[in-house]
């Protein structure tokens, strides 16, 4: 994985004793709330509902056992002994004290970690796949060019006052695991008719208060234009998007306003301009340079161990459970991806402990090179993991309830903090990812219902992705009570889709009942062996609006 | 019935306004206006604390009292009176 140069350890060195006069200056009442917000969020720190909040970046989702280690440190020593995982491939702390944050920076630094860009109007921390470099679909490692960017866009002075933040997120296989089309750019890799590999760009996508999949202004992009063509994105944003309206400022309105052929033709405009000086153009030997920071680790030379797993998977039922549900093909044969569910019944989504951030990096020094990735469904893998050793594995991880088999399926729920954290939140989302994780404990029902993906906002702001799950839920506030309002048929994948609205929603205690009845209703009308979100294509809102609500 | 709620600035944990101008963790040791112009008064010394660089983002919330104890009668300030409504990971508070 990448490691810091000497210009990242001083700049983010230097940013974290800039931050501590800064936090002192605010202690001794020289700065005033409101000339130390903007310097506390440019560090990831909040204010939220009970306390402070600390988000750090885990940048592309690459995350070191080293590194995870000191994420359950900080913990246990600045918090109270837990973190919180999200949907943006960063971790959050809920309970930090103004005082101490300056030395967590600090410990956060010493393994090449910060909170810079996490917060404000800038661009934020860029993700990626959590297979990247692993995936067998994969056409090049995304995860070079997420470096390149996130070095270009630390402290980009031009870019660190926009109208509003920043999302960009890359693949490098067909199959979309990282959202694409739901970012403010979107980069998806692909090859031309040439056979040479470059970049879709898809702008101006999003989710919040005015949701809109990302429309494609370039086809097809050499990986030496990438950072010129982002330039010119972002120019053309800085200085056409709306600041007089924080709602109406990201991007995806003024794509939505001017349209994708009057941006694409501003933006080539700008990139003209921007190509004719030439200096952005990126020399392949610095493709090269940061693609050796990526260099797969020493692989065995396996064969693939299809005839063990199938043995030890007809000898023990829930073993089989994980491996249907967890893990995934890797690229190099006799290995595998696994997945980490952090969708226990235990904890809130995304929630992992002290104790299981240490026994899982022991995990990962053990079977995973050292390696982990954090995903934007709020859960972690282990990406290098020899078939043989699964079961060892999944034996391990039950002890630190990290075994749990559902990923992709019914309680797989991604949900945001909340109203039991979050200050913006309207309703709370936790109690009912935990409710419907309840209620669907028979992992027999779970893998009966298959492949599905609930996700859960407490607020219009979306950090829940409820526009784009299978089953999205948006959490309200009605008259001083939560309720609950369904959409059917999203999906953050290639073939990225806004859910529709059922209709009225329901209250708190009925949600469960709600989403039991669209699921019934799901098997009742399913082909065979059909996921939930292709029967809904099939069939539309009309039977499951129908169960919902009665004939209409 | 209205108390001050607000965060402290070192810690940022939820305190309400005392009647000699301290803040306490403790809703039942805040001070309570009964009347408009008490919360005034509250909302002022509050300001003051603000000003002083005590507390951040004081305001108003009304409560009512729920069998001898008192409770902010809007659910967000509730949960943000009490806490999570989910245990905090790895201990097992949290009062739902």
């Amino acid at each position: 994985m990448y490691r810091y140069d000497e210009f990242d350890s001083r700049l983010v060195t230097e940013r974290v004793e800039q931050f501590r006069r800064q936090a002192q200056r605010r202690l001794h009442g020289e700065l005033t709330e409101e000339q130390f917000r903007p310097l506390r969020l440019m560090n990831g720190l909040y204010l939220q509902l009970h306390a402070y909040m600390l988000r750090i970046n885990v940048p592309y989702g690459v995350l070191s056992s080293r590194q995870l280690r000191q994420l359950a440190h900080i913990a246990r020593k600045y918090d109270k002994g837990y973190g919180h995982f999200t949907t943006r491939q960063n971790i959050q702390y809920n309970w930090i004290k103004l005082q101490d944050v300056p030395d967590a920076l600090a410990d956060l630094a010493a393994v090449e970690m910060h909170g810079i860009q996490s917060s404000g109007n800038c661009i934020r921390n860029t993700t990626s796949d959590q297979y990247a470099g692993v995936a067998r679909d994969e056409i090049e490692d995304p995860r070079v060019y997420c470096e390149i960017i996130r070095q270009w866009s630390t402290l980009h002075p031009e870019f660190s006052f926009l109208p509003r933040k920043f999302k960009i997120a890359v693949t490098g296989s067909p199959n979309d695991r990282a959202a694409v089309k739901v970012h403010d750019i979107g980069l998806r890799m692909h090859r031309n008719a040439q056979g040479e590999s470059g970049f879709e760009v898809i702008v101006g996508g999003g989710q919040g208060r005015t949701p809109f999949v990302g429309k494609t202004i370039r086809d097809w992009l050499p990986p030496a234009d990438l950072l010129s063509y982002l330039e010119a994105i972002l120019r053309v944003y800085n200085l056409d998007g709306r600041r007089d309206n924080m709602y109406k400022a990201r991007i995806k309105i003024l794509v939505h306003q001017i349209g994708a052929d009057e941006f694409r033709r501003r933006v080539d405009t700008e990139w003209e301009q921007i190509r004719k000086a030439g200096s952005l153009e990126l020399p392949q030997a610095e493709i090269d340079r940061i693609n050796a920071y990526f260099a797969p680790p020493p692989y065995s030379k396996l064969g693939e161990a299809t005839e063990l797993l199938a043995e030890q998977r007809a000898k023990n039922k829930a073993f089989d459970a994980w491996v249907k549900a967890n893990v995934a093909d890797h690229k190099v044969a006799g290995y595998a991806i696994a997945n980490i569910s952090l969708k226990s019944l235990q904890l809130p989504p995304g929630d992992m402990t002290a104790q299981q951030m240490d026994g899982l990096a022991a995990l990962a020094d053990q079977y995973s090179f050292g390696e982990l990735r954090v995903n934007h469904r709020q859960n972690l893998v282990l990406p290098d993991v020899q078939q043989t050793e699964l079961l060892n594995l999944w034996e391990q991880l039950k002890k630190l309830d990290l075994a749990t088999a559902n990923i992709g399926h019914v309680s797989d729920i991604i949900a945001c903090p909340g109203l039991d954290y979050c200050a913006l939140a309207n309703a709370r989302s936790i109690p009912l990812a935990q409710e419907i994780n309840r209620r669907y404990q028979d992992m027999n029902r779970v893998h009966e219902i298959g492949h599905l993906t609930i996700n859960i906002s407490g607020c219009m702001n979306a950090c829940g992705h409820h526009h784009v799950g299978h089953i999205g839920i948006l959490g309200v506030d009605k008259k001083g009570k939560e309720f609950y309002q369904f959409t059917l048929g999203g999906s953050s994948d290639q073939n990225a889709s806004l859910g529709d609205r059922t209709g009225p929603g329901f209250a708190a205690e009925d949600a469960v009942d709600a989403l039991e009845t669209i699921l019934n209703t799901y098997l009742r009308i399913r082909d065979k062996n059909e996921r939930f979100l292709d029967t809904y294509r099939r069939v539309g809102m009309e039977p499951f609006k129908e169960a919902l609500y009665g004939p209409a | 019935m209205q108390m001050i709620i607000a965060n402290t600035l070192i810690e940022g944990q939820v305190v309400f306004l005392t009647a000699d101008a301290g803040w306490t963790h403790d809703i039942e040791r805040g001070a309570v206006a009964l009347s408009d112009e008490e919360a005034a008064a509250l909302l002022a010394e509050a300001k003051q604390a603000e000003k002083a660089n005590k507390v951040i983002d004081p305001y108003l919330i009304p409560i009512s009292v729920v069998d001898g104890s008192r409770q902010p009668t809007e659910y967000r300030e509730f949960i943000r009176a009490t806490g999570p409504t989910v245990p905090i990971p790895g201990s097992q508070t949290g009062h739902h």
